[in-house]
């Protein structure tokens, strides 16, 4: 590993003496040639650098893809020859970058080619990005598949993987152990549900309140402090719920005699839609704000009161909006993860009582993912068959959101949302 | 029928009403969110600020030859169950590597035990009768007192929790960060610029564009997923280490910077650009020497906030291993580190009641530094914006 490091020290010290090489060179020589008198296409510094894109862009592009060769089919080449390789690729370039500066070659065009290549390569890494999620997810989700039905992972009411570690690494044969997803799922919703009943009236209603009365500078007070609600780290709210909220939910259910787990799903439920109340405020403000005046002075000229304006008039024309905000928020309560490992229990519990201890998806992929066990077990495993059906759904809530949003955006012609 | 004017004007009465109570309904909705945050954070602070407060014990050490193999010889008896089991331990130590001490004695603040500290505090403790007795009896002759928790910003991670400190996790987030910063940073504004100044509108645009908004609304926990199942089993990059957690959360920046930069790109007037170009400037000479310039307050502010984004989330790190106990501050890239929430992480998930404390600090500085980087960001942009 040590040698690789320093192999891959020489190499760049190499590389950067060549570049800096073809730099001079190539200006010196335009610079030459230039008052020799030759009118030439481009100045002296662009030709120098086309000399050091020629030198050094093929041969990291040989070096990379080499070494991602190596990667992928595990051949046995040292990395050395590769690094040679790429060199003598350098000089050749170096080479070729000297020669081209010639009066009637567009050093600036083939700059600007390379550069526009360059950022469409790097625009592709978002898409490697969405890829790379797609294919790992699926690929061990596979895995899992083949050895528990997909059949029973979605109808199944028990998730015991306990027996499956043993089975990875040799004992017993891990048939004890039951993937049925149902009660993760549905403590999923459970704690989304609440999370929405806490974040849906008080985000819009703020909207409402900001977007309809509230003064300039009450504005320009209140946006920012509730961006901040959305700014606190997610584990600081799993911390906040399981030491401070958790406590007085048990109190006040003891108060009306109800009996409550710590780690009941209202906390983390209520917590999570505190975090998720600038969400839908913010965008359903910018939605309410979009709504044209027009109809505004419409329906007050008719004698309506600013009350039922805003009902019947204003909030209706901008439910799009509002249903796509709530959309997003749910996504994103779907997928939260520290409030819930932190706050939630880790039983898998099928009930409706929220005052019982469940558990959700997240919480069981960080679980599967952080004890000692095997790659190869298919609690492992399990983790991105769950990820997978978390990655759907989320990602159908947010195209349903995009098209709600665009067809409000359609519709009154607002073009800044 | 029709009304009379007295119910015409109930009626109307009525409906002025319900309409005030729309618009006080609406305000209490909003000061309810206020009103939270009020309380979250004043929580916080009763919680945290007593981490920044450690209790320390003014102890006579006597360096004798049996303290060498024994360090319950080095102090007075009663004070054992008092002083912190670290400072003790660390004795032996020190005169194996400084023989010339033994034989001498010299007094010292020592760090105290978890109980003792909680105990000052007026919190839950383990102390028996006999011990509150002697720390009561210290107290009033001035042997034990609470002063600043120099410890708790100078040290890492310990098992047990007087010597527990943060700055491990300060090292690897900054570490984390550099990574994180170093590749979505040039990353994300090419490919704004790509974007926003190269690019044809076709498909494929349009296909990078949808991408872009679908990746910012992923569940962070699944680029975990992709850390975990790419960089980790498939190219091998270290475990737990800043640099498979830095390029982890990386790709989750990436999409904030994009879509600010191209934001900054976007605010940037055409006319700008068409006198560039009427001076004969090619595309990359306009985006380089005109359009870039004038985005780059802009583009700086998004990256701040991203890099904010990115300092307080946790949930792909744990999937990448970086939960882990790091008593010691890292200086490498590809050795095991942790950083500040999953810090708070690991605190807040041990039994011992002094942690809570710890785990409260932490976030408490956590809170400190994020929100100063967003306060320097909304600065930031308040002072270079322009108008057009």
């Amino acid at each position: 590993m040590m040698q690789t490091n320093q192999l891959l020290l020489i190499f760049c010290s190499v590389l950067l003496i060549l570049g800096l090489i073809a730099f001079f060179v190539g200006r010196s020589k335009a610079a030459n040639l230039r008052a020799s008198g030759t009118s030439m296409y481009a100045q002296p510094d662009q030709y120098a650098w086309f000399a050091v894109l020629s030198t050094a862009g093929p041969a990291v592009l040989v070096g990379v893809l080499g070494a991602f060769v190596l990667l992928l089919l595990g051949a046995e080449i040292h990395p050395l020859y590769l690094l040679s390789a790429s060199l003598v690729v350098a000089a050749a370039g170096l080479a070729v970058g000297v020669v081209q500066v010639r009066a009637n070659f567009h050093a600036r065009k083939a700059i600007e080619r390379v550069i526009r290549w360059v950022l469409a390569g790097a625009a592709l890494i978002s898409i490697f990005t969405t890829f790379g999620i797609l294919f790992s997810i699926i690929a061990e989700a596979l895995r899992f598949f083949q050895m528990h039905s997909f059949w029973e992972f979605i109808t199944g009411t028990t998730w015991n993987p306990g027996a499956s570690f043993l089975a990875a690494a040799g004992r017993g044969d891990g048939s004890g152990a039951q993937f049925g997803s149902v009660p993760l799922f549905a403590g999923t919703f459970m704690i989304t549900l609440i999370a929405m009943l806490v974040a849906v009236p008080i985000g819009l209603a703020s909207a409402i309140y900001m977007s309809e009365y509230a003064p300039t500078r009450v504005r320009t007070i209140a946006k920012p402090l509730l961006e901040i609600l959305a700014g606190i780290p997610t584990v600081v709210y799993g911390f906040f719920a399981a030491i401070t909220v958790a406590p007085i939910i048990v109190n006040i259910a003891g108060f009306f005699g109800l009996d409550a787990s710590y780690n009941n799903a209202v906390a983390p439920g209520v917590v999570m839609g505190i975090m998720i109340i600038p969400f839908i405020s913010s965008l359903s403000d910018d939605v309410i704000n979009a709504v044209p005046d027009s109809m505004r002075q419409g329906s007050l000229a008719l004698g309506m009161t600013k009350g039922e304006t805003i009902r019947d008039v204003v909030v209706p024309a901008a439910l799009p909006g509002v249903i796509s905000a709530s959309l997003l928020g749910m996504s994103r309560a779907l997928g939260e993860t520290m409030i819930v490992v932190m706050a939630a229990g880790m039983r898998p519990n099928l009930t409706a009582n929220p005052l019982e201890d469940m558990t959700t998806v997240t919480v069981r992929i960080v679980a599967a993912l952080t004890g000692d066990q095997e790659f190869e077990s298919a609690e492992t495993l399990s983790a991105f068959a769950l990820g997978l059906v978390l990655f759907a759904v989320t990602l159908s809530l947010n195209l349903v959101s995009v098209i709600m949003i665009r067809r409000f955006r359609e519709k009154y012609r607002v073009n800044n949302l | 029928m029709s009304d009379s004017f007295d119910q015409i004007s109930q009626q109307l009465k009525r409906r002025h009403r319900k309409s005030a109570r729309l618009k006080w309904l609406s305000m209490g909705a909003l000061g309810l969110a206020g009103l939270f945050l009020l309380w979250f954070f004043t929580d916080m602070l009763i919680k945290g600020l007593p981490a920044f407060q450690q209790a320390y014990v003014e102890t006579e050490i006597s360096y004798s030859e049996e303290a060498s193999t024994d360090a319950r010889q080095a102090i007075d008896s009663d004070l054992i169950p008092i002083v912190s089991r670290t400072e003790i331990r660390s004795i032996p130590r020190l005169l194996r590597n400084e023989p010339d001490l033994i034989g001498s004695s010299e007094t010292l603040w020592l760090l105290a035990n978890s109980q003792v500290d909680q105990y000052l505090k007026g919190q839950r403790n383990k102390l028996s009768d006999e011990e509150i007795a002697t720390v009561d009896r210290l107290v009033e002759s001035g042997q034990v007192t609470q002063k600043f928790n120099s410890t708790f910003f100078t040290q890492g991670d310990s098992k047990t929790a007087e010597s527990a400190g943060i700055l491990s996790a300060v090292v690897g987030t900054i570490m984390t960060m550099i990574v994180t910063l170093a590749i979505a940073f040039p990353i994300g504004v090419m490919t704004a610029i790509y974007l926003e100044e190269f690019a044809p509108d076709n498909r494929f645009t349009q296909l990078i564009e949808i991408n872009i908004n679908n990746l910012a609304a992923i569940p962070s926990i699944l680029f975990g997923l992709l850390g975990l199942a790419i960089f980790i089993n498939f190219f091998g990059v270290p475990r737990s280490s800043p640099l498979v957690g830095g390029m982890t959360l990386a790709l989750m920046t990436l999409p904030v910077i994009i879509i600010s930069t191209r934001t900054a790109l976007r605010s940037v007037p055409e006319s700008i650009r068409h006198a560039a170009f009427g001076l004969g400037c090619s595309r990359w000479q306009v985006v380089k020497d005109h359009v870039l310039p004038l985005a780059m307050p802009g583009i700086m502010t998004g990256s701040i906030i991203g890099l904010a984004q990115a300092m307080g989330e946790t949930a792909p790190l744990i999937i990448v291993g970086m939960v882990a106990f790091i008593p010691d501050v890292g200086a490498s890239f590809t050795e095991a580190a942790t950083v500040m929430p999953a810090q708070v992480f690991t605190w807040a998930s041990e039994p011992e009641k002094a942690f809570v404390e710890k785990t409260a600090g932490g976030i408490l500085l956590l809170l400190t530094i994020l929100i100063s980087l967003n306060a320097s960001a909304v600065i930031l942009r308040k002072k270079f914006e322009r108008r057009w």
